[in-house]
Formats: C-alpha cells, structure tokens, sequence
C-alpha cells in the first residue's frame, strides 16, 4: 500500500494500486467493470452525492479512459461539478470535461453556460479555469457564442497578467476554429502594443496570437514589426541576468525571442531602414554568440540558444536579401553539419536546403558537397539520410551534377528501403534537368533500372523513352547501350520495357553490327517473354510488329511467334487480339502501307517533366495528412489526372481502360501512329472490315472501353450488364461536366437517366437526384446508395434519404442527398444504383431486360462546390499572392488547350467553379484572376487563381495558390479537364 | 502531446486539435510504435505524415510531441524539459508513478506551461505559484497529491 500524504482522494489512491496490482489483463478488465458498476450505481442511486464524492467518481472515470477504456457516463455529473463552488470540484469537472468532451456531444449546450459564467465572474482564477476550458476545447459554437468576450477580457485595463496570458491563447483558439466570429474591433490595434508589456509571460502568449492574426492580414499588423523588432533587440542584447526566470540555462528567453523571429518571418523586409538596421543587428548578434563559448555543457543550454539560431537564419532565408547574414548563416550551418548531435546535424541539413536556393548563399552551399555526401553515406539514423538526399537534390546544378548523381546512385545500392523510390526520382529528374551530354543522361537511367528496378516507376521509364525520341542524337547510342544492358543474365522487367520500346523504333540503328543483327536483337527480347508480365508482353508484341516492318528479313520467323497458341489463343483478350491483329496485318498489307502505319514515332511536344509532380505527390504522400487513413488507395484513384504526359505509351503497354478515358483528347496518338497518320488511317480501316477480326478496337484507342466490351459481343450471349463496383464508362466524363456548373445529367443509358440539382452554401450542400425510368417497363428492387471512402468519412458527411424500391415505367423518383464539408478532400463519393427491369416474358430479348443492372458513378461535389467568392482589392490580392508563397501552397500547369479559348466562356467557366473574378488586377487583361474561400467545418481556406491564356500558342498557364497544398493540387486537377 | 511508458502504456494524453476518438487512438497507437523502435542514439525528430514529430526520453517514461512544419524543433524539446522540471520540483524528484497517480495535477501543470498548443508561460516560478495557489484553495489547505516513496526500478526519478 502507498503512503498517503494529505487529503487526496483516498479512494482514488487505492483504486490506482488495486489496478497496478492486477497480475493479468483479465483481472484489471475484471477490476476496471466492478469499479464502473459500482460508479454507475452510486450516480443512478437514491442517495443525493456530495461534491466530494462526485468529484472522486468523476477522477476514476477519468484514469480509466486514460487507461484505455471508453466511458459513455458520467458527462452529466462532471458538467455538474462546473457549478461547484469549490474550486478543486470545479478544476476536476472542467478537467473531465477538457478530455472526455468532444465538439459534437450535446452537452456542449451546457458547457458553454458554466463558461460564460465564469468568464464573467470576479474571481480570476475562475475564469482562467474557463480560459483554459475554451483553449482546450474551444469548438465552433463555441467561437459564435464567447467570440466577444473572449477580447474584452483580454485588453481590458482592469485584467491581471495571469488572466491576459490565457485570453490570449483562448483566442487564438477560438480564431483559429473560426475566424468569422471574434469581432473586429478597436482590441486588435491593443493587441499589437501587447507586445510592449512589462510582463514576459504576457508578451510570449501575445505574440502567439499576433502570429497567427496576422497570418491573414499582414496589413493590419504592420505595426507588430518595429515592436517585435525591438523587443528582440532588448533580449538579445540582454545579460542571461536581467531576465531572471525568463532566462531559461543562460539562454534569455528563447521562446519568446523564437516567436517574434517567426512572426517576421510574416512580413517583408522592413521598410523604415532604422528598424531593419537594428533586426539585422539583432541577426548578426545571434549569429555571433553561435561562436561564442558555451556558458554551459548542459544540453538544454546548447539547444535554446541554437533553436533562436535556427529561427533567425530561417528569417534571413526568408528575407532573402543579405548577402553577408546569409553566406554567415551557411557558413554556421555547415560546422553543425560535422557536430556530434544528431539533432543539430538533423536540422542544419534540413535548413541548408532552403539555403541552397538563395542565389546569394547557394555557392556557399556547394562547398559542403562532400560532408553531405558523407552524411549519406555514414549517418546511422535514416532520417538524418533523407534531409542529406534532400539537400543534395536541392543543391545540385549542372556544375556538380555528375558528381552527385554519381553519388546517389552509388547509395541507392544499398539505401534503405523506405527512401528509395523517392531517391530513384530524384535521380532522375537530377540526371534529365542537368544533362549535358544525352549519352550519360541514358546511362544513368539504365543503371537506375538495373540497380532499382522495382522502384522505378513508370513516369521514369515513360520520360526515357520520350527523351530518347525527341533526341536524334542519342538514339543509336540508346538503342545501343540498351541492347547491352538486355544481355545480362537476369534484367528488370522495366529494363525490357525500355528495351523493347527502344530498339522497336531505333534497332535498325545497331543492325547493321553482325553482334546486334536483327535476329539476335528478336530473339534476345524474344528470350525474356516468357518472364514478364502481360503489359510487358504486349509491349513486345508492338515491338515485333515494328520489327517485321523495319527488318522484312526477320519476318516469318516472327510471324511463327505470333501463329503460335500462346499468342493467338491466349486467355488474355488484349494478347490474344494484338497477336492475331498483327499477324493479319504482317500478311496482307504491302511494305509501303506497313511503312506509313508504323512509321517512326514523331516527336512528343515538350512538356514539363511529370516526373516532378510525381515527386511532389509522392513527397505529399510520404507525409500524407493525418486524415488519410489509405494513401495507396488514393494514390489509384488520382494516376489518370497525373499520367498525361505519358499516356501515348501507356494506351499500348497496358489496357486500362480508366486511363484511356482520361486521355486529353489531343494526346490520344497511339503507338502506331495512326492518329498522325490519317491519310493512311482510313486503309487500315478498311482492311480490317474485310478480315473479319474480332474487333479493331484497340486500334482506335480514343473510345473509352472498347476492348472489354467488344469481347464481350463475341463471346457473351447477354449484353454486359456493368461491373458490380467499378465506375460505370463515362462516370468519368459526366463528373467533369459539374466542375463548373450544379445542374445536369449524371448518367444516361437507354433504360434509365439521372439527372442532378444541387446547391451549395457555406459548407453544406444539398443534392437532388432525379431517376427517370426511360422504358415501358417496371423498375423492380431498385436501391441508391451513397458510399463514401475511407478516406472521405472524416472530411465528408453524406446523409442520402431512402428511394423507392420500384420505379414505374417512365416514371421519375427523387432522392435528396445532404452533404457537410468537414475539412478539405479530393476523392468522391460513389453513387451505387441497381434494379431489374422486369419485363414481361416475351420481352426478355430486348435490351438489358431481365438483367440485374449496375451503374456506379461519381456522386457530382467535390471540394469547390464550398467556394464562395471574395472580391477584394489589387493590393489586397497581390499581398495574399505573396503570403502563399511557399512551393507546396502552389499548385501550376501549362497546357495546352482543348477548347476554343473564347474569353466569355472561359469567364463563365471561372465563375461556375465559384470563384470571383477580379478586374484590374492583373496588369494584361487577357489574363483571369480570381478569389474565393472555401468552406469546410473544419477551416477557411482562401484560395487565389491565376489564368493566363496565350492564343498565339493554343496553350494555358494555371496556376492557383491555397493555404493547402492539397487543395491547391485538387483545384488544379478540376479545373484543367475545363479547359 | 503524449506521455508513455517504455512499455508502451499511455500515461498522459492531450490534443490541441480535435480529433475523433477513433483516429485518436490510431494515431496514438502510430506513434508509439514509432517512436519505441527507435535506437537511442537517433535524432529526437521525425517527420511523420504532415507533421514533426519531437520526442525525449525521461527514464521510463517517453514524452513525445507532434508539432507543425514550420514549428521550432529544438525548442519543442526544451518545452518537454520545462514541463519535467516543473514536475519534478512540484512533486520532489518526479517519478513515473507520482504522474499515474497524480494524473489530475500533471494535466494542470500542463495547462499553466501552454495553452491551446501554444507556450503561455516559461518562467519555472511563474508557473509554480500558479499551482501553488490552487492548491491553497484546496479545502484543508494541503497539498493535494499522493506521495510515494521510491522503489524498484520502474520508479526511477525521470530528471536522473
């Protein structure tokens, strides 16, 4: 039995010891139940507690949630004890409370009058207990229903220190959950002078506040700046012995320099040059005392004095401005780099990075090649690796490229599982951007693949391939190198992609060298088949073809490959069709006509690397927010919006019919060049209707799912009735037509149409959808659900009223689906219809009768359904543009153009996806810009758009900047398919 | 911020974000796996899906935070100090045990240390006579917690 010293609960003491005396799992379960019975009992009971007693209970409910275990009782007694008039019964209750209640539960009601209460009694320390209580909890209603008091208390002359400090933070919580509801006011311009308080304590809860009210209106802070400044000229200026207890190991009050520090980070350089004088003063101070002898071994000594390090060379790379601070702060960076701390050298990696991209530090930076190298190479713990491949990556530049590359890929052999695939597309976005010679930018793509097969990504092997096309000069070389490469024993099965693709189009290049004549190339490839998989096999198939075509002496051996029962009656459909296919086309078209279809492949247009969005993405992903409970399934879900770049290749390789819907229309040229070559399109055409193949679908590979459904003709008797889950064909298209407009057809088929109203306001919505039954027959069984992801549950509430299970003929039914915007998302919610049209017998032939029907689509909202517009000022714009600065906030595209660019529509466009447009802000008025904020529960999140269409070049430049680098990038995706 | 024992046992929990109690548990769970297979010598940082994650070990007892990108990581560890300190020259030598069974005033102790997340307060005295004072206001005037004395070793002093 422990001691017991003083008045505590005793019962709670003996209740902690019985659990800590529990042998096994089952007896403190055992031990946990009878407590909670007896609890239950006691506050069900007769018998009317006292405070004491409740305030006990209350505790013990308390440890036994933190132990685990849900409570669903005893809100009622706690919010009870709120009213006590003893102060330990009233901390416990707001205790138990600050804990167990979250936002949603319905005693908040009552919650909030015991704060009020107490917010507005005389007895400091009850209000700071209601302080505290908000700070904690501080929910939505909340804000709207103590938003005002909150900032009398906090400027009121009458309000002690104490009770200041905790105003302070209480707001800031309430600002930060929702802005909209603490009144502006004449407290705001206090505020600031907060920052001139007697009292430390005061001045550090401030300036927190301050930060975050300025983060969205720089201007009406402006004044915090020469205040800041000069606070932290005193601290720092200051002995370790002026601010007594606010020195924390001889450190003068780290925190509260390391917030004004940040909040500068919110402004421009100052104007007035006597201020920035003294901040740059400040900044060289603390910069020098980084030199000075330490004052004290101990570890906490060491760190605040280098966290203020930190935030100060964080403000002078935010500047960007100081030629001297910066090569100073670089120079600092690197002796922490060699410093036995793993923390610091953790961070001085990370800071360089942003360092490197300062044209005045980023030669400065360089010179620390080697030890950064070495950090990868000897550093024991991966994630100080992964800030040394981080900064390698961002100082890389055509001086030091082969250098670094050569380095990284010498890692990658034994680099750790986690950091690879990241690594691999750095490597070759590294060894593209910097190439000087095209030769070594091909050999280091194969010794990616060869060294990191599985973890390079198609997007990488895609670029290869359009580089090697686009570049005559490297085409033997490529056909070459790849053709050695392909003749180790075991190679990567990406290796025979490229290869495959390579010498398809540049073998002829290497034949004529009795080591690589066309038989020895065929069956080299033809060697490695067997092994890969059906979209390899496929590829291959294309690069026979092309073979036949450039080597007619290789023919019939190739057209024995192909005859052959493993091609032409292979399971696979698209196998088995490309192989009959291309025989038939192998023995009845003459040379010229198989010249022109599979001409050499014409340049790609030059686009932007999509390996970088990749990166990004995958940087994104790696940290993924905290609500995305499947990043991999997310990750599906997007591929179609991120592939563009390289979908000519992919529409041969794989089969997927998603991709292909996706496909920008002008980018649908296939392998074979048909598109590109329509002169010769319509013999081909032709040729096929007399051969009386099964289908020429994959020929013609714009439509959306011709493969799948033309074996279906053939081999199943019933028209195919759609896939039980997957996306019905089109869901696609038809969820684009709503990203700019709330009322249209979702689906259309010959039996049924469901067309669409919606609404929106703030961050609800409200869906009506429309079921019309289009035949002369009953609809039988018919039900309409809504799901919704994983990942979309706690970001989306989706309520979907019930519908009829039976539709009459020609008849319509509505459904209303409501739908509350929780926080940002980009996937969607899956509309799942299905019925039986029950005809009578006679009628079982015509169409889809008697089958039991599927249709999933796309439900149509998605995030800027929440928009509502914001008009605001040229300045104002400008400043906001700035204040998003930051690379993830920003989300860009070039592109070129799918429609007529006409100025009216694309005005209409920018408006039905909500946004207000702003005129004469732009200084070119072709230009669009525009404004709105989106609503979620949870945040605002403002979001500024820029449009630049250039009509000489067919193309267009978005770019959009959110606080978000999720919705910035979900914004974009929306609205490039508009455009 | 979560404190948890080296056995993986929660020992303190307290969210500046609202969460549900689901994902709560989740991410608790996450980040204590995490941060327990982690070697002594590495760094007290790691980047963990959108945020940073700083952690320290007391003794038996791990105090880890998860803080914002643009958050001061060194600094975040000196909190995690400062609240040690205080809870040991509240309690007298702090142990494991004195925070189990003194949940209450650990939470206290913390809400006087930050608010909302953010530092309201780093002076030691400063927070101390805060606590001192509500414990004046205790009925009988006592100090208010249950004292044990030092045995075995998972009761080892958390500033040692």
């Amino acid at each position: 039995m422990p001691a017991v010293k003083g008045e505590g609960m005793r019962g709670l003491a003996v209740f902690i010891s019985d659990i800590r005396n529990c042998k096994s799992k089952e007896s403190e379960v055992k031990r946990i139940n009878k407590e909670l019975a007896n609890i239950r009992s006691k506050f069900k009971g007769d018998k009317t507690l006292d405070g004491y007693q409740k305030k006990k209970y209350v505790c013990k409910l308390l440890f036994i949630f933190l132990l685990g275990h849900d409570i669903d009782f005893g809100h009622m007694e706690a919010v009870n004890l709120l009213s006590s008039n003893k102060y330990t019964e009233k901390q416990i209750g707001y205790l138990f409370i600050s804990v167990l209640v979250n936002e949603t539960s319905e005693l908040i009601q009552l919650v909030t009058e015991n704060l009020k209460n107490d917010l507005g009694s005389r007895n400091p320390i009850n209000i700071n207990l209601a302080l505290h209580c908000i700070a904690n909890i501080g929910s939505k209603a909340m804000a709207e229903a103590l938003g005002s008091e909150v900032p009398k208390l906090l400027v009121s002359s009458d309000t002690i220190d104490q009770v200041k400090q905790s105003s302070s933070l209480c707001l800031l919580r309430l600002y930060r959950t929702q802005p909209e509801a603490i009144p502006k006011g004449e407290w705001q311009n206090r505020v600031i002078h907060l920052l001139n308080d007697q009292h430390m304590g005061v001045v550090t809860a401030a300036s927190s506040l301050i930060h975050d009210l300025a983060l969205t209106a720089t201007d009406d802070y402006k004044g915090a700046v020469s205040l800041a400044v000069s606070r932290l000229s005193r601290i720092v200026t200051s002995s370790y012995t002026d601010l007594q207890d606010y020195t924390y190991y001889f450190v003068p009050a780290p925190w509260l320099a390391v917030k004004l520090l940040r909040l500068l980070q919110l402004f421009p350089p100052p104007d007035d040059p006597a201020v920035r004088g003294r901040l740059n003063e400040c900044l060289e101070t603390i910069l020098n005392k980084a030199q000075e002898p330490p004052k004290s071994k101990k570890v906490q000594h060491s760190n605040s004095k280098n966290a203020v390090l930190f935030e100060a060379i964080n403000l002078i790379i935010h500047h960007d401005s100081e030629p001297n601070l910066l090569v100073r702060a670089c120079n600092q960076l690197g002796q922490f780099l060699q410093h036995r701390e793993t923390n610091l050298r953790y961070l001085a990696l990370e800071s360089m990075c942003h360092l490197a991209s300062s044209e005045f530090s980023r030669e400065a930076v360089k010179k620390h090649l080697e030890t950064v190298v070495n950090a990868l190479k000897t550093e024991r713990d991966v994630s100080v690796r992964q800030r040394a491949v981080d900064l390698l990556y961002a100082m890389c530049d055509k001086s030091n490229a082969d250098e670094i590359v050569g380095e990284m890929l010498d890692y990658l052999e034994s680099a750790d599982y986690s950091i690879r695939e990241e690594m691999v597309l750095k490597v070759a976005i590294l060894s593209e951007k910097f190439a000087v010679d095209y030769t070594w930018y091909v050999d280091t793509i194969l010794n990616l693949i060869r060294i990191a097969g599985d973890y390079v990504s198609e997007e990488v092997w895609y670029r290869v391939i359009q580089i090697v096309i686009n570049r005559e000069d490297v085409q033997g070389y490529a056909a070459k190198t790849v053709f050695e490469a392909l003749q180790a024993p075991a190679c990567h099965e990406n290796m025979v992609k490229v290869g495959g693709y390579i010498l398809g189009e540049f073998g002829n290049l290497i034949a004529g060298d009795p080591r690589s004549n066309p038989l020895v190339q065929f069956n080299l490839l033809h060697s490695k088949f067997h092994l890969c998989s059906p979209g390899t096999r496929g590829l291959l198939l294309s690069t026979y073809i092309k073979f036949i075509n450039l080597f007619p002496e290789i023919k019939p051996t190739i057209q024995e490959v192909l005859k052959n029962d493993n091609q032409l009656r292979n399971a696979d459909a698209e196998l088995q069709q490309r192989a009959v296919e291309y025989l038939k086309l192998s023995v009845i078209s003459s040379a010229d006509i198989l010249a022109t279809v599979l001409e050499e492949m014409p340049p790609f247009p030059e686009r932007e690397s999509s390996l970088l969005a990749k990166l990004k993405k995958k940087t994104g992903e790696a940290g993924g927010t905290i609500d995305e409970k499947e990043p991999g399934k997310e990750k599906k879900e997007k591929k179609p919006q991120q592939l563009p770049t390289s979908i000519e290749i992919n529409n041969v390789g794989e089969s997927s019919t998603d991709e292909m819907a996706a496909a920008p229309p002008t980018l649908s040229m296939d392998l074979l060049g048909l598109d590109n070559t329509p002169a010769s399109q319509p013999s081909v055409m032709s040729l096929f209707d007399t051969t009386a193949a099964p289908a020429a679908a994959p020929m013609n590979n714009t439509a959306a799912a011709p493969t799948n459904g033309a074996i279906f003709d053939v081999f199943d008797p019933t028209p195919a009735p759609g896939d039980v889950t997957s996306l019905t064909p089109g869901a696609e298209e038809s969820f684009k037509k709503f990203i700019c407009k709330n009322n249209g057809v979702l689906f259309e088929s010959e039996l049924l149409q469901i067309g669409v109203k919606s609404e929106f306001r703030a961050n609800l919505g409200r869906l009506g959808l429309f079921y019309g039954n289009k035949t002369s027959y009953q609809f039988a069984n018919f039900s309409a659900v809504v799901s919704t992801p994983e990942t979309l549950q706690t970001a989306l509430k989706v309520t979907t009223d019930q519908v009829g299970t039976v539709i009459e003929a020609g008849a319509q039914v509505q459904q209303m689906i409501t739908i509350e915007c929780l926080r940002e998302f980009e996937e969607t919610p899956i509309l799942h219809v299905q019925f039986s049209a029950s005809a009578a017998p006679e009628e079982i032939e015509s169409v889809g009768s008697g089958v039991r029907q599927f249709i999933n689509v796309k439900v149509p909202v998605m995030i800027s359904h929440f928009f509502s517009g914001v008009a605001m000022t040229s300045d104002d714009f400008f400043n906001r543009w700035k204040q998003l600065s930051l690379p993830q906030q920003e989300a860009q595209k070039i592109f070129q153009a799918t429609t007529s660019m006409d100025t009216e529509i694309d005005k209409g466009k920018l408006i039905g996806f909500g946004l207000t447009l702003l005129t004469d802000v732009d200084p070119n008025p072709d230009n669009f810009v525009g404004a709105g904020i989106i609503h979620t529960q949870e945040s605002q999140i403002g979001c500024l758009l820029r449009l630049e269409p250039s009509k000489n070049a067919k193309m267009y430049r978005l770019t959009l900047r959110t606080s978000k680098q999720l919705v910035s990038q979900r914004l974009l995706e929306l609205l490039l398919t508009q455009f | 911020m979560l404190l948890f024992s080296r056995q993986g046992k929660l020992r303190l929990q307290k969210w500046y974000v609202p969460y549900q109690d689901k994902l709560k548990k989740k991410v608790t769970r996450e980040l204590i796996s995490t941060v327990l297979t982690r070697k002594p010598k590495m760094c007290n940082f790691l980047e963990w899906r959108d945020l940073k994650v700083v952690y320290k070990r007391y003794a038996s007892l791990y105090f880890c935070c998860a803080i914002e990108e643009s958050d001061n990581e060194l600094l975040t560890l000196e909190i995690i100090h400062r609240y040690v300190e205080l809870l040991d020259k509240y309690f007298g030598s702090v142990c494991e045990l004195d925070i189990i069974f003194n949940f209450e005033k650990a939470y206290f102790m913390l809400d006087e240390l930050m608010i909302g997340g953010e530092v309201q307060e780093t002076s030691k005295k400063n927070v101390l006579k805060a606590i001192q004072a509500q414990d004046l206001l205790q009925e009988d005037g006592n100090l208010d917690f249950v004292k044990l004395p030092p045995t075995g070793f998972s009761e080892k002093e958390l500033l040692s």
